[in-house]
């Protein structure tokens, strides 16, 4: 029998453009609670944390009331792209992202305020707008946990299951991801497709935990 | 030309006492020390001069330019400052190597003119050879040095310098003195030194402020300072032991003398400007200005009091003794040898070390 690789490529698009998404505006956001002090700063930080604790159905059930094609963010997409974002594999990136977004920030902001201060005073002494600091000193300074953090969301956006599920659907050629082609093939007795999906997955996640392991071990020597 | 006038206060926090700073100095050219115990608020006031930290009030001035004046508003960014920082680590960045690290600090130069200017200092500060390492393959002379071309190329109009020596080993030490001594014969930059370490002050510092409990205590040379303490404060912070209250009991311009009494005995001294008979003083004198002697069976000279050894500790140019009547007297290492089994002592307060204050 032929295996459909369709949702392996599409659950390794939808955890790239996921990872790309969240590991921008986690480093924003990360940035700002490491640097900056504001009224409700640790209320932020929880609420960005959420997704992490909370279960994946209703993760998928707030996507889907704030991008169902009744709400405002919802139409102002379909007005721009054409077409409603709920039931679409970009559908499943927005979910994915979200999934990924605390863990990127909760570590981006640990490995920011580990840096220690005096490199960015030394680098605002010298001249350096904020910016300059914290792309030429913070950032490379805090990069190996980033990079771990990022791989880690990369992993996470791989096998989202239960919101992608809820905001994407399971169309299969279209929104069908690996994680979910799985429960398909199980429910409906192709055992053939989910041994090998299962096998493909587990192999390039016990391949991307190795990998995060060893980078966030090897520190740099200061 | 730095003129500074700080003010900050900080509230008593949970673990933490009240502290306010306040303090007005001017410095010109040359190497000026913040002197003063920790907690004094040395840091505090070269952070505030560099920027770091935002005082509640006062001015601060750089040749012309205002850096800071709480009246008016102004508060110039930390980059805008023109003011050279040597960190206490160094604080070279060590995802750099060293000849990035002085092109990270060459950016306010123009652009045509960094990387000659980078080569200069790497050759200057003999950097030249490790100038493609990262600072943790380096030595620490070489890193000492690359942290304070660093602080140099951007042309500043100020030199930071934040205990530099703190926990270096003795090389090292002498050798940071003889580059910042160069640095200050070359570079016309005026330079403010924190440290708690009186000989640093003598070894770099033209001019000193003592610091304590957030206010300048004293200013002046070094060796001024030393000479007449400002207060018996000032002369604790210098590490004199020997402070006794005494009182005077007699004047005599005319013989240029004045006579103390100290407990039991009667010592006389220099002739004290502006005192009165009468007056309770403090008696302040070094411990090296000191003699101690055994009495060898001849009668007491004047100026001379019996004392107690209680303890004896060895230093590296002199030993420490300590008598009875809390009276503290360092003599040379050969001098106590020739005199350690001494069964009694008198102790010599010679005439011209007797200070007031």
């Amino acid at each position: 029998m032929q295996i459909d690789w369709f949702p392996m490529w599409l659950s390794l698009r939808v955890a790239g453009l996921a990872t790309l998404f969240s590991l921008v505006s986690g480093l924003l956001l990360a940035y700002l609670l490491a640097n900056r002090t504001f009224r409700g700063k640790e209320a932020v930080d929880a609420l960005a944390t959420l997704p992490l604790v909370l279960p994946p159905t209703v993760l998928g059930y707030y996507l889907l009331v704030v991008l169902g094609r009744m709400s405002p963010l919802g139409r102002v997409y379909e007005d721009l792209v054409g077409q409603p974002l709920v039931f679409t594999w970009q559908a499943a990136v927005v979910a994915s992202s979200v999934h990924a977004f605390p863990l990127l920030v909760k570590t981006a902001r640990a490995a920011l305020e580990s840096v220690d201060r005096s490199y960015e005073k030394a680098a605002r002494n010298l001249g350096a707008s904020e910016w300059r600091v914290f792309l030429s000193v913070t950032l490379p300074l805090a990069r190996r946990s980033i990079f771990a953090a990022t791989v880690l969301a990369f992993a996470r956006s791989l096998g989202d299951f239960g919101a992608t599920l809820m905001v994407a659907g399971n169309i299969p050629g279209r929104t069908q991801t690996a994680a979910v082609a799985i429960y398909d093939a199980v429910e409906s007795g192709n055992t053939l497709l989910a041994r090998t999906l299962v096998l493909v997955l587990s192999v390039l996640a016990m391949g991307i935990v190795y990998a995060a392991n060893r980078l966030e071990h090897r520190q740099v020597r200061a | 030309m730095i003129h500074a006038r700080i003010a900050k206060r900080f509230p008593a926090g949970a673990e933490s006492a009240a502290f306010s700073l306040e303090v007005e100095f001017k410095a010109a050219a040359g190497v000026t020390v913040l002197f003063g115990p920790s907690g004094a608020g040395k840091t505090l006031t070269l952070d505030s001069i560099a920027g770091f930290i935002r005082p509640d009030s006062g001015r601060i001035l750089l040749d012309d330019e205002i850096l800071f004046d709480a009246a008016a508003g102004v508060n110039l960014p930390p980059r805008r400052r023109n003011c050279g920082y040597v960190f206490q680590n160094y604080a070279l960045f060590p995802h750099m190597t060293l000849r990035q690290n002085l092109m990270f600090a060459a950016e306010r130069r123009p652009r045509l003119e960094r990387h000659r200017k980078v080569n200069e200092m790497l050759e200057r500060f003999h950097l030249a050879e490790v100038a493609g390492r990262r600072p943790h393959e380096v030595s620490g002379g070489q890193k000492q040095r690359c942290s304070i071309a660093r602080a140099l190329i951007g042309g500043p109009k100020l030199l930071l310098l934040d205990e530099p020596a703190r926990g270096l080993d003795i090389p090292l030490r002498n050798e940071l003195y003889e580059v910042l001594r160069q640095v200050r014969a070359d570079y016309g930059v005026p330079a403010l030194l924190v440290t708690h370490d009186l000989d640093e002050c003598f070894a770099l510092g033209d001019e000193m402020l003592v610091l304590r409990e957030g206010r300048i205590v004293q200013s002046g040379a070094p060796r001024k300072v030393l000479d007449q303490p400002a207060s018996v404060e000032v002369a604790r912070l210098l590490g004199i032991p020997n402070l006794f209250q005494a009182e005077i009991t007699g004047l005599d311009p005319g013989r240029n003398t004045s006579r103390v009494r100290l407990g039991a005995f009667e010592l006389t001294g220099p002739y004290f400007p502006g005192r009165l008979k009468g007056d309770r003083v403090w008696l302040c004198v070094r411990a090296e200005e000191l003699r101690a002697k055994a009495p060898n069976g001849a009668a007491r000279q004047p100026n001379q009091v019996p004392a107690r050894l209680l303890r004896v500790s060895e230093r590296s140019q002199s030993v420490r003794l300590e008598f009875s009547g809390e009276i503290v007297v360092e003599v040379p290492p050969d001098e106590y040898q020739r005199q350690k089994d001494n069964k009694e002592w008198l102790v010599e307060f010679p005439p011209d070390s007797l200070r007031v204050l």
